[in-house]
């Protein structure tokens, strides 16, 4: 890997994004169309302006017509990606090398979800095997990881799902202040504490949302991004470890971290030059599927070696020393799976311009945003991460 | 003639249905004790893999070449039971698989079959498991009677621990109980009727007729085993035999377990080689559309084998189903809301492709680097070495659980569905946890393993392997005493 490879070659020049929730009047189109629209309009752009895109969706369509159909593409290279819930990134990854080598030079990047038309309680089922694994639950599969993670680092029943109450109640406030967001509410710690078990020991408010949604990037080569607008956002860099998927069966993995995301962590810090994340970074948007997810990758992602202590002190809320999360995350902003990267991208970048919607929650002085989602779950994960970074010059 | 019994074992389901429980139901008087209940994932071939493994614990599965399954319960009526279950239990592939059903009695008749089998030399060493989970209709009689249970003998003319002294069959046509094939329920004919011209003529006569033909008289036998659709009715038999009641009669455990149909004799002989002496003579009467009838002697080899836990052991172990609603779930005698899940889907191609670990349970052991995989894979996850494994068994291993969830989300009969990874020994194995206690459930906790169904996605038992809390020995039992 060159790690210089891509850092600051192509820049994010318009972003959409579609109100996250429960999108009864809206279908898949019009979600793809509302969030297209945000970003051409953000951009300063029209459809005749794309010469190629990258679309991504898990659950919701399949190929290039995806995207091509409801903004009336006409015989443009669009490819549908797929890295489950890592796929926001990962069409934002795919069209940046695209730009990055030269062959285009506007380029839209569409994630997409309609996952309440499906009527079930929660996800669809991904596994296919007969037997093996069939019939399990993604809480349930972050649920074993909780189960062991806490065992094994001597923190008692009531401490860790303190712990997990906390990171739910600051996301539901970040939420709460987000206008696009699936909740809007606040929750108290007792309401958390108290909910029903979905999966022990996750109860209902350590479980983020099923979602509808879309996000929506156009990039080009940097070097022409002041002809759009001044505060475009840089692309920093890139991280994907897709793991060998045997953690649920390795004798030797011991869910007390995770390794697939330490191992994109190091990928995106390289390329995006940074040595010190906690210190470094300005706000992080990562994968709180459940609260467990987010609880384990403040340690993965290297923002703390004590995420107990760090939950404690409010080291991660909006007002403390490295917000994450900062709309609320998947817990109140919502999971459409293939939107999540799209839709974390689109917090750092509009922090970075300053333009976050409400005053309460503009971040100061915001340079560098990491977005993390992660497909699977302990032991099978496939983490992308894209890290932002303001102009300097 | 050593022909004979050359190891038993006994399989009954850890629930159990107080039959005040059912009662409660249905306003009515309750008869004496409970019955024993299949969990909602076990049916005959389920117990009838863990009856055969409690029997086959301590033998060399490559020397058995036939699998004879008898049952009236069968989760098909057209496909084998018997080959599911040498499947499962990995015997080798040149084994003689057959079913016997439709009659009470077709668990007596496997048995002679074996015996024959072996006799004849066309086979040396056969399995005979026998399974009944027998369905009576909500308020009947049969649902507060039929108990589900399973019982397994290695039959063979080596080292036998009771010999064979003499069979007798003969066969009868009566309507006294049966289940025609678009019945869900067991059917009767009225009682007096059933019990003189049918139990009580068939048993007494096959009984008088191999006792006189061997020319025993009833104090040769230390303990008589024989068919009785209720206690009342085995007594009454019984003292019409002129056996003692209190030191030769074997207890049915219609108290504790129920009228297990085909299985209820074999269990009772299970339960009295449990406690014979060598050269202790035994009877053995079934009865259902004939009657066949066995005396069997002890051998000096009696005390070597027995089941691992035995019908004392099964029956020391057991949980109480909360209520009769559970039960009748657990049936699916009702119909209850599926919960908003993903449609539970199967292939016949991939349960065929993977049966040699989906049913037989087996990992691979990669042979460069020796680390185990479940399930098995072709490129080692540590050395990356290619296509160079073994397949190791696991159903016999014992292990701990690693971590766990209870899962409320899960579809699940009897929710939460506990899913746990599980270490045997140096394999982690990934699976449902079954005959649980949810509230008692640690990581650490020792457990085994249990053949189970996973589901019933395409309209069919889908089976698969489940861990479950180590059920006693029958030597801890006794400790524990």
């Amino acid at each position: 890997m060159n790690p210089g490879a891509i850092r600051d070659k192509v820049s994010i020049i318009g972003m959409g994004c579609t109100r996250f929730g429960e999108n009864w009047y809206e279908n898949v189109d019009d979600m793809i169309i509302d969030a297209a629209y945000e970003a051409y309009d953000d951009a300063g752009i029209g459809p005749d302006d794309i010469e190629a895109a990258w679309c991504g969706t898990v659950f919701s369509g399949a190929r290039g017509t995806f995207l091509s159909q409801p903004l009336k593409f006409r015989n443009l290279p669009i490819t549908r990606v797929e890295n489950a819930c890592g796929t926001g990134i990962e069409v934002l990854r795919n069209a940046v090398h695209a730009v990055a080598c030269g062959v285009y030079d506007v380029v839209m990047a569409m994630g997409a979800e309609k996952l309440k038309d499906s009527g079930l309680s929660g996800l669809p089922d991904g596994e296919m095997h007969p037997v093996y694994g069939q019939g399990g639950t993604a809480p349930g599969r972050w649920a074993l990881a909780a189960t062991r993670y806490f065992t094994a680092k001597n923190i008692s029943t009531e401490q860790a799902k303190l712990a997990l109450a906390k990171i739910a109640v600051k996301n539901h406030h970040n939420g709460a202040l987000a206008p696009k967001a699936h909740f809007q509410k606040e929750i108290t710690l007792e309401q958390a504490l108290s909910a029903p078990i979905i999966a022990w020991p996750l109860g209902l408010f350590d479980c983020c949302p099923t979602t509808d949604g879309a996000a929506c990037a156009i990039i080009c080569p940097t070097s022409m991004a002041k002809k759009y607008r001044d505060d475009y956002v840089l692309i920093k860099g890139f991280g994907l470890a897709v793991g060998p998927g045997w953690g649920k069966e390795d004798f030797d993995y011991n869910y007390e971290y995770l390794p697939e995301t330490k191992a994109a962590a190091k990928q995106a810090y390289e390329q995006a030059g940074i040595k010190n994340p906690r210190e470094e970074l300005s706000l992080a948007n990562v994968h709180d599927c459940f609260t467990i997810a987010e609880l384990m990758e403040y340690e993965a992602l290297g923002l703390t070696d004590d995420p107990i202590r760090d939950i404690e002190e409010g080291t991660f809320t909006l007002e403390g020393a490295l917000p994450v999360n900062p709309d609320g995350g998947l817990k109140a902003f919502g999971h459409p799976i293939a939107a999540t990267g799209l839709r974390m991208n689109y917090e750092t970048y509009k922090q970075i311009q300053g333009k976050a919607q409400l005053p309460e929650r503009q971040l100061k002085d915001v340079t560098l945003g990491l977005s993390m989602p992660q497909g699977g779950h302990p032991g099978r994960l496939l983490p992308a991460i894209s890290i932002l970074g303001r102009r300097e010059d | 003639m050593t022909l004979g019994i050359e190891a038993f074992g006994a399989y009954v389901p850890i629930y159990r249905l107080k039959r005040q429980e059912i009662a409660r139901a249905w306003s009515t008087g309750a008869p004496p004790g409970e019955k024993s209940v299949a969990n909602f994932d076990e049916d005959t071939i389920t117990m009838a893999v863990a009856a055969a493994m409690d029997c086959l614990h301590a033998t060399d599965i490559g020397t058995i070449d036939g699998c004879y399954f008898a049952t009236n319960s069968s989760p098909f009526t057209e496909k084998q039971g018997a080959a599911l279950i040498a499947t499962a239990l990995n015997l080798r592939r040149e084994v003689s698989t057959i079913d016997f059903t439709d009659s009470l009695r077709c668990g007596t008749t496997a048995m002679k079959c074996a015996f024959d089998a072996v006799k004849a030399g066309s086979s040396n060493k056969i399995l005979l498991v026998v399974a009944e989970s027998r369905l009576g209709a909500p308020r009947s009689e049969f649902e507060q009677s039929c108990g589900d249970g399973a019982v397994a003998f290695l039959i063979g003319n080596e080292r036998p621990v009771v010999v064979v002294k003499a069979s007798y069959t003969h066969g009868d046509e009566i309507f006294d109980v049966w289940k025609g094939n678009k019945e869900e329920f067991l059917r009767t004919h009225e009682d007096r009727f059933v019990l003189t011209q049918g139990y009580f003529a068939n048993v007494q006569e096959a009984v008088s007729k191999i006792m006189e033909r061997q020319k025993v008289t009833n104090n040769d036998f230390a303990k008589v085993c024989i068919y009785g659709p209720d206690s009342r009715r085995h007594r009454e038999l019984v003292k019409k035999l002129g056996f003692d009641l209190k030191t030769q009669v074997q207890d049915q455990l219609l108290n504790e377990v129920g009228n297990t149909g085909a299985s209820l004799a074999l269990m009772m002989l299970v339960s009295a080689l449990e406690q014979s002496q060598p050269n202790d003579k035994i009877l053995l009467a079934s009865y259902g559309s004939g009657c066949d009838a066995f005396i069997f002697e002890t051998t000096p080899e009696i005390g070597r084998v027995k089941g691992r836990l035995g019908i004392e052991g099964h029956l020391a172990s057991k949980r109480y189903l909360a209520s009769y609603e559970k039960y009748i779930m657990f049936r699916q005698l009702m119909v209850t809301d599926a919960g908003r899940r993903p449609y539970l889907v199967s292939s016949p191609t991939v349960l065929w492709r993977d049966r040699k670990w989906v049913l037989g349970f087996s990992a691979t052991r990669c042979l460069d680097c020796g680390r185990l995989f479940f399930p098995p894979q072709r490129v080692c996850y540590y050395c990356r070495s290619k296509d160079n494994f073994e397949y190791v068994p696991l159903a016999k291993r014992q292990g701990t659980i690693y971590s766990f969830t209870k899962d409320n989300l899960a579809q699940c009969p009897d929710p939460p569905e506990v899913f746990a990874t599980v270490h045997l020994d140096d394999v982690r194995v990934f699976c449902r946890m079954t005959d649980r206690d949810p509230d008692n459930i640690s990581i650490g906790m020792p457990v085994e393993m249990t053949f189970r169904r996973i589901h019933e996605g395409g309209g069919y038992p889908n089976y698969f392997w489940k861990c479950m809390p180590m059920r006693k020995t029958a030597d801890a039992v006794k400790e524990s005493k």
